[in-house]
């Protein structure tokens, strides 16, 4: 078993790269939080960063999309520029006193057409006059990818965005994703600490060791498995925790 | 709801019917019932004086409150986001809270004359550091997380200033002006009253030396009046659809 595991461990992605990560080390009142890190993510690859909970997994997003600028090391971009990046934050962060299109439309202020299309995708048209603050936990949470998505972003980064949802509605929260994803395949990157939403989401997996996070392995995972969801995730999932024995301790 | 709707219009019937009988009762010039109050109101609304001074008092109450809100929270705004404005300006604020109102009045009327610009000066110099500590507690309170979804979305600094920030200052802006308009208008008529010759606070002055209670009184309940509607048609609707989107 962990000789499969290991025989899918990759150096380089398929796809051309789209982001090349080299964090030397990352700082937080005088501790080391993150690094050395070194990775790259490829154009339309959704790569998965796995790592137990406050290992530093969010602290990555954050250099990655430019809001934390405090940090030994380099982000290159493919082509030189930074992409357009559509976040969803692990708290949906949506303004309670604009109504659901208002929040869209603030992002967006001439993307009117584009937001309509993606509140009927992720079923939030009935509601789209409502405040944000009256929706629900699943309907805000889908309220904030579709504000990822309305850019029209080359690059998605996912901060958990799944978590505090139950098992049914964050099913749905991933199907959602993953038909967007079809829609218009883009770059993400998606922390979590749950290996079965990285296995049904992901086409490669990146495991952190805990704080200061460091690579402990990164996993392709298999294209017949790719986003198939359901119990071929779980399979895969419980593969891989059995092939990382110890290496991987904690809730994931 | 109804019911409460009935009390608060129940409360000041109460309070007229009280006036009336005990003046009645005391019949001293004193304390004139509130019937001759109406129609001293009534005498001075059709001879035109009272609607000159009030206009002119209101007038500078607006200024005042203008001015005051505009440099309050701007220097609010700036103290709450800069910990190094905060510390310039701490001590500033500090004197300017403690300084009695009316010795404020007094050294601008000396240092700039008795003229319109040292009384207006006088009221928002009064107000301004109060609306200042409000709007930096304001500033200080605003949600990072989203500052940062703004940052992270590239709104524009203005946009973000429009959409994210002012929303969450809100209910500290509207704290600062209900206190900023029943503070300011009392420093008006103290203004008016020191150095002025024109507006209620005059008028009022005019009155005290003449010993006329009941056009004193006439003055003041036409000045609350107009405040209190002020409140009920301005104020009260402003703060409803601030606040539509609260569940």
């Amino acid at each position: 078993m962990e000789r499969d595991a290991a025989a899918r461990t990759p150096r380089q992605p398929v796809a051309p790269v789209m982001l090349s990560v080299r964090i030397r080390t990352k700082r937080f009142a005088q501790r080391d939080v993150l690094g050395p890190l070194d990775f790259t993510l490829g154009a339309g690859e959704i790569l998965a960063i796995v790592g137990p909970s406050g290992c530093g997994k969010s602290t990555l997003l954050r250099i990655v999309g430019g809001l934390d600028p405090d940090y030994d090391g380099t982000l290159t971009w493919s082509d030189g520029r930074i992409p357009r990046i559509g976040t969803v934050f692990q708290a949906p962060r949506l303004l309670p006193w604009r109504t659901v299109r208002q929040n869209l439309e603030l992002v967006t202020p001439s993307g009117g057409d584009a937001g309509d299309a993606l509140l009927h995708r992720l079923d939030l048209w009935p509601v789209r006059d409502a405040f944000a603050s009256t929706l629900s936990v699943g309907m805000a949470r889908r309220l904030a990818i579709a504000r990822a998505f309305v850019i029209e972003p080359d690059l998605v980064l996912l901060d958990e965005p799944f978590v505090s949802l139950d098992e049914t509605m964050a099913i749905q929260a991933r199907q959602v994703l993953l038909n967007a994803w079809r829609q218009r395949p883009l770059s993400a990157l998606l922390v979590t600490h749950d290996l079965v939403e990285a296995a049904a989401l992901a086409d490669r997996i990146l495991l952190l060791s805990g704080s200061p996070a460091r690579p402990i392995r990164t996993l392709v995972v298999p294209p017949d498995l790719r986003r198939a969801g359901g119990s071929a995730a779980l399979d895969l999932a419980n593969e891989i925790r059995q092939a990382l024995g110890d290496h991987f301790p904690g809730d994931a | 709801m109804g019911r409460i709707n009935w009390l608060r219009l129940l409360s000041p019937l109460l309070l007229l019917v009280l006036w009336e009988t005990t003046a009645r009762l005391l019949d001293s010039r004193m304390l004139p019932p509130a019937s001759a109050v109406f129609r001293a109101l009534g005498r001075e609304i059709l001879a035109g004086t009272l609607p000159r001074d009030l206009a002119i008092t209101l007038g500078r109450v607006a200024a005042a409150f203008a001015l005051s809100m505009l440099l309050g929270s701007a220097l609010g705004l700036a103290m709450g986001r800069w910990r190094a404005v905060d510390q310039f300006f701490e001590s500033w604020l500090t004197i300017l809270l403690n300084v009695p109102a009316v010795v404020l009045i007094v050294l601008l009327y000396i240092w700039f004359g008795l003229n319109e610009p040292a009384a207006i000066a006088a009221v928002a110099l009064n107000k301004l550091p109060a609306t200042a500590v409000t709007i930096r507690e304001g500033r200080r309170a605003i949600d990072r997380d989203l500052s940062e979804m703004a940052e992270s979305f590239h709104m524009t600094r203005w946009r973000t200033l429009r959409h994210v920030v002012l929303p969450q200052l809100s209910p500290y802006l509207f704290a600062a002006a209900r206190n900023g308009l029943s503070l300011i208008w009392k420093i008006v008529l103290v203004v008016e009253l020191l150095g002025r010759s024109s507006g209620v606070g005059f008028r009022i002055q005019v009155y005290f030396q003449l010993f006329d209670v009941t056009s004193l009184l006439a003055y003041t309940l036409a000045f609350i009046l107009v405040m209190q509607g002020f409140e009920w048609s301005v104020m009260q609707p402003l703060e409803r659809r601030a606040n539509r989107w609260r569940p």
